[in-house]
């Protein structure tokens, strides 16, 4: 077999939708056999936390940076029409009727299929994200590897 | 025709069906066949281009009351 091709993905985007429609792009590119990688950086990190509260060793700006954030996919506001959250609760109530998987479980499935999930430590320092609030089995790199992996990429998207 | 492994995917919408299908044929040998039942009406055009992409053969699909078939060889 001929050397398989790559995927990328910026999830720069902390909004339910947009962090869908990632996830749909990269676990599609898994089943077409591409190696993929999500490089998640500023409010896309917050797909990345677990959704319960993990104590660390936090500045008194960091810890009010971690509660005014969302607590992982599941708490993500809409792009559009989030209405103070009634958005989310009516869009997920679509997705289920629609048979689509919500967000949660599409990140569960992008693991399942060896996605890569890439953590970017900067803003994990600005937002004062702290490796042990973020899911198991997320790397933690800076912008080179990710360009290592961009740059012989075939389908490279900025979300 | 010889099937080898049904597929069933209605109901389910994107990406689910080719992620599933990409499941089941790497279940098989080179040359089986897969039948895969699907009702979202993006899997024809996601099918074929996903077959014909990874190296498989999209042999024969059919609708018949709202659900597509498709066999896939396993390339």
């Amino acid at each position: 077999m001929t050397e398989r091709k790559k995927t990328t993905i910026v999830l720069f985007s902390g909004d339910y939708d947009k962090v869908m429609a990632a996830y749909i792009i990269a676990n599609g590119a898994a089943a077409y056999d591409h190696e993929v990688t999500i490089f998640h950086t500023f409010w896309g990190l917050n797909a990345l936390r677990k959704d319960e509260e993990i104590k660390a060793d936090k500045s008194l700006i960091e810890k009010m940076f971690g509660k005014m954030m969302p607590r992982g996919a599941n708490k993500l506001g809409l792009s559009k029409m989030n209405m103070a959250g009634m958005g989310p609760k009516m869009i997920k109530d679509v997705i289920k009727k629609h048979n689509a998987l919500p967000l949660p479980q599409l990140i569960e499935m992008a693991q399942e299929q060896d996605i890569k999930l890439v953590a970017c430590t900067m803003t994990m320092d600005l937002l004062g994200l702290k490796q042990e609030e973020l899911l198991k089995n997320v790397e933690l790199a800076g912008v080179a590897a990710y360009l290592a992996d961009a740059e012989d990429g075939n389908v490279n998207l900025f979300i | 025709m010889n099937i080898d492994k049904v597929l069933d995917a209605k109901g389910l919408a994107c990406p689910m069906p080719i992620v599933k299908t990409k499941k089941a044929i790497d279940g098989l040998e080179s040359g089986q066949i897969l039948e895969v039942l699907a009702t979202d009406k993006g899997a024809k055009n996601d099918l074929t281009a996903w077959a014909a992409s990874t190296g498989h053969e999209l042999v024969e699909t059919k609708e018949e009351n709202g659900v597509l078939y498709f066999y896939i060889k396993k390339g």
